[in-house]
């Protein structure tokens, strides 16, 4: 064989590889992976790998009573459980046309700006994590904690708290809880400038996530992106403010953007919206005693519950971006379909996957974490 | 706008700030237990002496982690709607949401501050718990998540009936219930949990959940298709019955039980009376049997046994001995409670699967039961208790002296008597707030005032009518005496009647538990009235049995001797209803069904022995 008829079998460059990245990863959100194919360690392209978690939340709650799946609905965000249970609260009392009390609205948005704190402690600590730095993870878990134990005097339950039902809440706070909310709001605000000092103004911090993972505005809006990540873009979107529900328009807050489009701003926006949150509390503080009456409108009997025909989509602001609840009934006892906007479906998928080209393997984490997304609601 | 810009450059020494974090407690847990909210929802307890085992916290656990268990020694007693079961919670599927404690019809059931187990490996089936009052570890732990009144997801309250107005139903015998309207209907049936103590409770184990379920869904066809499972006297049941089903109703723990009687007169109402037919003749045998059957007697014992023996295909004929069929239904209760055409109505429905009724013909001296045993393959007796028991105090001879049941068959069949402008009542129970309420609208009517006094033994707190009888009977001018036993019907000196007297009672039964009043002799009333009437309750005329046949049946304290079938001690006669069994519509029916079972059984024997 003469060697010009003889063509070479074309191997990849012996730099060039490809890496299964999670499920089982510390730099990974929950149950998650990439398959990353690799020049060195700059990435080329990124598949996300989806289905580790997937307990088929959508389906489940076809064969359940409209009433059982109110302890379903929180597990499909387990940081952020509460925007889950009050936007899918929020379809069927729109179905049927259910006027809920003033009382239950204002405990309602108490709770989702507490989860929200919640969860932005726990997205910031995770983000410090994939940095190297875990002083911040532990403070901000702790810190989480202590917002737990307000949701475990409120709800009876500290992370699925299972508060929420069609028709408003399911029952009225415990005395002077408030006044112990307030002193956690207190402590929370003093810790503000330690969170600063420590991790959002540390230059270690800065350095390594400026430019990290960035998109521009039309990018994001392309890519179906929301919340804080859409803020970090530098366009001031917020359903809480563009769509109001429940008593967000008789409350002020800002809507902070950021203008940077990568992992640095996206950070911003979080630090700035612990800010807000605890504005807000405060201002349900002072607005709630005042506020009197039921925290239920009458509502049938659950195991006798025919939910009238039709469809909506109800849409909230999660820690992570605008959720909905797309829901159809033909009328009977259970949801015919129930479709979950999970906002980090878009944020881990075709975001992710785009953003990780051309960054570093080291990069996809901090990518994943400063995107906060979070995998079941891929795996719904 | 935001607290920090994105271009702040940062400092590299600010994270030195968190040294002075050496100084500080440390945030973790601490080693010793941990105590929980007082909301907390940990594992469950429940009140073994409040649950009564309805199985509503299974229906609602969203994880099936609930599984009922029978527990041995515990009370179980369908007519008091209590089962022997108590719910178990599987631990491994549980998700401690705390639905079961919010729908709980009893609130037996709550959530503990407690919230630790651990196991070994050969003990995982220890996550498969029966709660009970003691707690998981019988270490008793303060409630957390627990019944409150925000949190119940059980409707107390009933929809209300509405009903002709006292003043406006006082002289005449219009129905006094206006029925449930198809939204009310709907509503009222929503608040079923669907337990099943009313089907357990009734005595002829309506499916009362299924039809309560199709009225829910609007579906009033099939609500009347389970009724015709076991219950072809449906309209006189939905105005009548004396609703066990209502008693045992789990919802009735803690507030108005689900309206199940009203429920099925809605659903009869709803459908027409052609469809009924229709839906009752579904599953008729489409052959004939060649068998005959003579019943006697077209109450709704009689009239059952006709309908489920007509639907096998058999020749029934049932004689009655008045003018028209339905017993004590037509002769017994007044027409404001029910009227006439909703009993002709289910009569319709009976005829039309093939029962022949013979009307104004008295078996005993018209037919003789030798004749009926010649021409027929079984005869079935159920004429009922026509005849008043009297009190055979003084002066209770007097004609105007008279029982409740032969004036109500009056006032039905339109004979008329003088109704005087005053009568005394002697009794307590339904049958003497019908005559009352009766004679009390005849006054009202003739003369434009009532005076009509009832005067039972009993106190009101345990009186035997029901007391929506008693509210109604007052608010039309009856005048009720509770404790007040009869002495002596007052004949004046030219023999007319003047009245009763009556004594005041001290107690009614004796220390064995037997019936036997005594008075104080001292508080005595005289209660004026041109008329005494004894309602104290009926027996059976037994005189259509003739010499022989009675001799050769067994008799128990004057009353026919038949067992749970109806079996008599002549191979060919059965008995049933009233006369045997009482002491309503419903348990007649039962009562029906089951003889018409063991005529069934019978035949069959029959047939097969032949060949």
């Amino acid at each position: 064989m003469r060697p010009e008829n003889y063509e070479a079998i074309k191997q990849p460059p012996s730099n060039e590889f490809e890496l299964n990245f999670g499920p089982n990863h510390p730099g990974i959100e929950g149950n998650y992976a990439f398959r990353v194919k690799l020049n060195g360690d700059e990435v080329l392209s990124a598949r996300a790998d989806a289905g580790y978690l997937h307990r088929g939340f959508e389906k489940l709650m076809e064969g359940r009573l409209w009433i059982q799946n109110i302890a379903l609905v929180p597990r499909i965000c387990v940081p952020d459980p509460v925007p889950m249970e009050v936007c899918y609260s929020l379809a069927i009392e729109e179905l049927c046309g259910l006027e809920i009390p003033e009382r239950a609205q204002w405990l309602r948005v108490m709770q989702l700006e507490m989860s929200r704190l919640a969860a932005h402690l726990f997205a910031f600590g995770g983000h410090a994590a994939t940095t190297g730095m875990y002083t911040p993870m532990f403070w901000g878990v702790a810190d989480r904690d202590l917002i737990l134990d307000r949701f475990e005097e409120l709800t009876g339950g500290r992370v699925y708290s299972i508060y929420n039902i069609p028709g408003g809440v399911r029952r009225d706070m415990p005395d002077g809880f408030l006044d112990r909310l307030g002193a956690l709001l207190d402590y929370l605000d003093s810790r503000l400038p330690d969170y600063d000092s420590l991790f959002f103004r540390n230059q270690v911090f800065i350095r390594r996530a400026r430019d990290v993972g960035a998109m521009t505005q039309e990018q994001a809006l392309k890519w179906g992106v929301t919340g804080p990540n859409l803020r970090a873009t530098g366009l001031a979107f917020d359903v809480r403010r563009d769509d109001p529900y429940l008593a967000y328009e008789k409350i002020d807050f800002d809507v902070v953007t950021q203008p940077g489009g990568d992992a640095l701003s996206r950070n911003l926006v979080r630090r700035a919206e612990l800010k807000q949150s605890i504005r807000i509390l405060r201002q349900v503080i002072k607005h709630l005693p005042s506020v009197k009456g039921a925290v239920r409108c009458p509502i049938p009997n659950p195991l006798a519950w025919n939910v009238p025909a039709g469809e909506t989509y109800t849409r909230v602001e999660s820690s992570k971006g605008e959720l909905a609840y797309y829901v159809v009934s033909n009328g009977g006892d259970k949801p015919y379909r129930v479709h979950v906007r999970g906002p980090s479906s878009m944020h881990a998928v075709q975001v992710l996957e785009k953003l990780a080209v051309g960054s570093r393997l080291e990069d996809i984490a901090q990518i994943m974490f400063s995107l906060d997304a979070c995998p079941p609601e891929v795996d719904r | 706008m935001s607290d920090i810009s994105y271009k702040d450059k940062g400092s590299i020494l600010g994270p030195f700030k968190s040294l002075s974090f050496f100084s500080r407690k440390p945030v973790t847990e601490p080693f010793e237990p941990r105590i929980a909210a007082d909301n907390y929802r940990g594992f469950h307890v429940n009140d073994w002496d409040v649950c009564i085992g309805c199985s509503t916290c299974q229906k609602v656990c969203d994880n099936a982690a609930i599984t009922m268990i029978k527990i041995p020694g515990l009370p179980d007693d369908p007519v008091m709607g209590i089962r022997n079961e108590r719910p178990a919670i599987d631990y491994g599927r549980c998700c401690w949401c705390g639905l079961c404690v919010d729908i709980c019809p009893t609130s037996s059931i709550s959530l503990t501050q407690e919230y630790v187990h651990t196991c070994r490996e050969n003990e995982l089936d220890s996550y498969f718990i029966l709660p009970d009052p003691n707690g998981m570890h019988n270490k008793l732990f303060p409630k957390g998540w627990s019944k409150t009144g925000d949190a119940d997801l059980v409707d107390l309250e009933r929809q209300p009936m509405a009903e002709m107005e006292p003043q406006s139903r006082s002289d005449n015998f219009d129905e006094i219930v206006d029925g449930f309207t198809k939204q009310q209907a709907i509503i009222e049936a929503s608040r079923c949990v669907q337990c099943g103590m009313c089907h357990d409770s009734c005595p002829t184990n309506m499916h009362a959940p299924e039809y309560i379920r199709a009225i829910w869904e609007g579906d009033a066809e099939e609500a009347v298709r389970q009724m015709y499972r076991t219950n072809p006297f449906s309209h006189v049941c939905g105005r009548v019955c004396t609703h066990r089903c209502e008693t045992a109703c789990s919802i009735g723990r803690r507030g108005d039980p689900v309206a199940i009687r009203w429920l099925k007169r809605y659903a009869m109402d709803a459908v027409s009376d052609e469809r009924v037919r229709e839906i009752a003749a579904e599953g008729k045998a489409d052959f004939v049997s060649g068998k005959k059957i003579a019943i006697i007697g077209s109450g709704p014992a009689g009239l059952t046994t006709a309908f489920d023996l007509a639907k096998n295909g058999h020749a029934v004929t049932v004689y009655e001995a008045l003018h028209k069929p339905g017993g004590m239904t037509r002769y017994g209760i007044p027409e404001y409670r029910l009227p006439y055409d909703r009993l002709d109505a289910d009569i319709d429905v009976i005829k039309s699967v093939g029962v022949r009724i013979e009307c104004n013909v008295r078996i005993g001296s018209d037919i003789t039961m030798e004749q009926l045993r010649q021409d027929f393959d079984a005869v079935v007796v159920a004429i009922g208790l026509q005849q008043g028991r009297s009190t055979r105090i003084p002066g209770s001879d007097h004609e105007q002296v008279r029982a409740s049941v032969d004036l109500l068959r009056m006032i039905t069949a339109g004979e008329s008597f003088d109704v005087p402008e005053s009568v005394v009542v002697i009794g307590g129970g339904n049958v003497a707030m019908d005559i009352a309420r009766s004679l009390a609208r005849m006054q009202k009517s003739q003369y434009g005032k009532v005076a009509v006094t009832v005067s039972a033994l009993e106190d009101f707190d345990h009186f035997l009518a029901d007391p929506e009888e008693v509210k109604e009977a007052r608010e039309e001018g009856v005048v009720i005496l509770d404790s007040r036993g009869p002495k002596e019907c007052v004949i004046d000196k030219n023999g007319k009647l003047e009245g009763l007297t009556t004594l005041g009672v001290i107690s009614i039964f004796d220390d064995d538990g037997r019936f036997a009043p005594s008075y104080d002799e001292v508080d005595e009333q005289l209660h004026h009235g041109g008329m005494v009437i004894e309602s104290i309750g009926q027996m059976s005329d037994i005189s259509l049995f003739g010499e022989e046949l009675t001799e050769e049946l067994e008799w128990n304290r004057g009353r026919l001797q038949a067992d749970e079938d109806g079996v008599t001690s002549v191979s060919w006669l059965w008995s049933a209803g009233d006369m045997v069994h009482g002491p309503d519509v419903v348990h007649a029916v039962a009562d029906g069904h089951r003889v018409a079972a063991s005529i069934e059984t019978y035949l069959n024997e029959g047939s097969s022995n032949n060949e």
